[in-house]
């Protein structure tokens, strides 16, 4: 009975993929005396990263979310490539203000702007300064807010009062105002100075919260035990503190690339982002500003479509991602 | 180093052979600070842990009870140096405490451990056993011990795992894959990992499920005769001090209110605050009617506590003896009455089973409570 119950144990647990199961108290008193020795299957434990994958895994819209975005990621790297976009080449057109989508050929499949150009291409080519707007912002933003965050909530005192007086001037700042002064002034429409910008604006708020985490984590009683060891404050902080405030890290930096992306289609609408001469989803967007009362709705829509499923895609990616990395969940 | 101002006799008082003092604290203060108005300006201190001496001898269990509040913990933490003093000093086996810094404190960390009461909150969620346990031997490793190396620190883990009654494979796993129980082994063996002489024990089975406290307890027990250890043992479980321990220390807003071997502090207790504490304790048997005497109103505030002895706001004995003045006016001292029985109290010496008898009838009276079981 014991042996086959096992095995059932066994069995489950490599196709469900849960850890070991857990022994009741009840049995820990069965087997009572001075010191039971726990009867229980020895399963080979997963580590860290695969565990965390079987869970992500289970989360239905994450992953779609990180198919999509790895699509988007990889159309960013490769199509510029594939497919090298010349502003000045403008091939025209049957139609004015543009060709309708059409299945053939692939240059139509997304229709034309006014000169003929395929809105396929701004999509494609396009990505790749959207997409590195949003991940490069979000790596900025992330480790600076997570720096800040995590000096001024562990050592506390002066030092995290100056941090966090520092902090509230950078969320004191008008953001839209700083970033369209600086986008101009700076740079004139390059994507590193507008990365550069928009990374130095935003990670105010993860820096509060991560500072947060730190406070109350610090007084855990797992980072007591620590320092009762002799575990020095690099590696608390490191090792037992932030790991346990992964999860709205996580969250958060997916929120300000999200942000990111949409900021800088935002601004580029505005032309004060992108220079013209580059494509973005936010400059195709500003290109078809003018044409919109005529009917070309797929000049607009396609871009923006592609901006709002990168958008959503990354904030389900987010999700998932911090139930995973989260050992306690069960699913 | 062997002669506190308090001047506790060494072993004077049984015949079990305990050694000299391992753990000696002298005059230890906490104070937690307050702040307050728009300047922030410290406007008061929270008193936890105030003025408070004594001696843990090697070998032995020194029980530490007192209600929630009352500083025991904080105590057992400062000693340990998770918090800085305000103000004592504390040495181990010679070796003075508050005084260490930078690598020095690091190494002193290995003969003084602590076992939490929270089987949850004190293993890190993102962890595995045997990092868990193995940090400790990495932070503490050097040439001689070569605990930085992979494979030795496992088998040590392994070791430790086995020691608390778990299996070795168990390192791989992760702190919710156990029960309470369990967990709280995993907390034992990581005390124990870097061999230190003397536990902090947090009222470490208060936490836990009734059938699993007694194991523990008997683990605890076992371990300290395997392993040479010597225990600090804080709860506020009256049976469960009274099962472990060599002597009691009875704490009160900060204060030693009174220290004693186990038995004589159980059988003869000297301050009224320990009389009412060991009064509440339940009786198993429902047909014996126990005198419990009952404190009224709440605890003071240790930002504020009490002039004189801290008690006197709620002592039943002083209501007794008609509420003599200098509980008010004067500090008791913490006197030795009986060789190895001190008490902080002015009065310890009219405490006898008639007034204690006295004080609960007069109390029953407005008591409509416990009916009697027949």
């Amino acid at each position: 009975m014991a042996e086959s119950s096992r095995a059932v144990d066994a069995a489950d647990v490599a196709k469900v993929g849960t850890p070991g199961p857990v022994i009741t108290d009840l049995e820990e008193t069965a087997s009572a005396s001075a010191r039971p020795a726990d009867h229980e299957v020895s399963l080979e434990s997963l580590n860290q990263w695969q565990l965390a994958w079987r869970r992500f895994r289970k989360h239905r819209l994450a992953v779609i979310g990180a198919f999509a975005f790895l699509f988007m990621v990889t159309m960013a790297i490769v199509g510029p490539i594939l497919w090298p976009y010349s502003a000045t080449h403008i091939p025209g057109v049957t139609t004015p203000g543009g060709d309708p989508p059409t299945l053939s050929p692939i240059h139509n499949l997304f229709g034309t702007d006014f000169g003929g150009r395929s809105v396929l291409q701004f999509v494609v080519v396009g990505s790749r300064i959207s997409i590195a707007v949003g991940v490069f912002t979000a790596i900025i933003a992330t480790t600076i807010g997570v720096t800040v965050g995590a000096v001024a909530g562990y050592f506390g005192g002066w030092i995290d009062g100056l941090l966090m007086r520092f902090v509230d001037l950078i969320l004191a700042i008008p953001f839209l105002f700083v970033v369209l002064v600086a986008a101009r002034f700076f740079g004139g429409g390059d994507v590193v100075s507008l990365i550069l910008i928009f990374g130095l604006l935003s990670w105010a708020g993860l820096a509060r919260l991560v500072r947060a985490m730190f406070l109350s984590l610090r007084e855990a009683e797992f980072v007591q035990a620590a320092r009762a060891v002799g575990v020095g404050d690099v590696r608390i902080a490191f090792r037992h503190i932030l790991p346990n405030a992964l999860g709205p890290v996580v969250v958060s930096a997916t929120l300000i690339m999200a942000s990111a992306i949409v900021l800088e289609a935002f601004v580029s609408f505005l032309n004060f982002g992108i220079r013209a001469t580059d494509v973005s989803w936010g400059n195709a967007l500003s290109n078809s500003k003018g044409y919109l009362l005529q009917g070309n709705w797929w000049w607009p829509f396609f871009p923006g479509m592609a901006l709002a499923i990168t958008v959503i895609a990354v904030n389900f990616m987010g999700d998932g991602l911090r139930d995973a990395l989260d050992p306690r969940s069960k699913e | 180093m062997t002669a506190s101002p308090s001047g506790e006799p060494v072993a004077s008082h049984d015949g079990n052979g305990l050694g000299e003092p391992l753990v000696v604290i002298e005059n230890l203060f906490k104070y937690y600070p307050i702040y307050g108005g728009i300047l922030r300006r410290k406007v008061g201190d929270v008193k936890a842990v105030d003025d408070v001496s004594l001696e843990v001898r090697r070998g032995e269990v020194f029980g530490l009870v007192g209600e929630s509040g009352c500083g025991k913990s904080t105590l057992g933490r400062t000693l340990i140096r998770l918090q800085p003093p305000t103000g004592g000093r504390a040495s181990i086996a010679g070796e003075d405490i508050f005084a260490k810094k930078g690598k020095d404190l690091k190494r002193l960390r290995r003969r003084m451990q602590i076992i939490f009461q929270d089987p949850v909150g004190s293993l890190n969620p993102r962890m595995p056993v045997s990092d868990i346990i193995g940090e400790g031997l990495l932070a503490q490793a050097d040439r001689e011990n070569r605990w930085g190396d992979r494979k030795l620190r496992d088998k040590r883990v392994g070791d430790y795992l086995e020691a608390v009654g778990l299996r070795r494979e168990y390192s791989r796993r992760y702190p919710h894959e156990f029960s309470g129980g369990q967990r709280q082994r995993i907390g034992i063996a990581r005390a124990l990992a870097l061999e230190p002489q003397f536990i902090v024990c947090d009222e470490p089975v208060s936490a836990l499920d009734v059938s699993i406290q007694s194991q523990v307890l008997n683990l605890l027990s076992d371990l300290k005769r395997e392993f040479d250890l010597t225990y600090l043992f804080i709860a506020h479980n009256l049976s469960v001090v009274q099962y472990l321990s060599d002597r009691v220390g009875v704490m009160y807003l900060g204060r030693m209110m009174e220290t004693a071997p186990v038995d004589e502090l159980y059988a003869n207790p000297r301050h009224p605050y320990t009389v009412a504490l060991l009064s509440a304790v339940p009786e198993p048997d429902p047909r014996r009617r126990k005198k419990r005497i009952v404190l009224r109103g709440d605890v003071p505030s240790p930002a504020n506590p009490p002039s004189g002895c801290r008690f006197h706001t709620r002592c039943w004995l002083r209501e007794q003896l008609g509420n003599p003045e200098n509980c008010v006016t004067e500090t008791p001292e913490f006197r030795e009455i009986t060789p190895g029985h001190r008490v902080h109290c002015h009065w310890a010496e009219k405490i006898s089973g008639g007034i204690v008898a006295q004080a609960a009838a007069s109390q029953d009276v407005l008591k409509t409570s416990e009916p009697l079981v027949s």
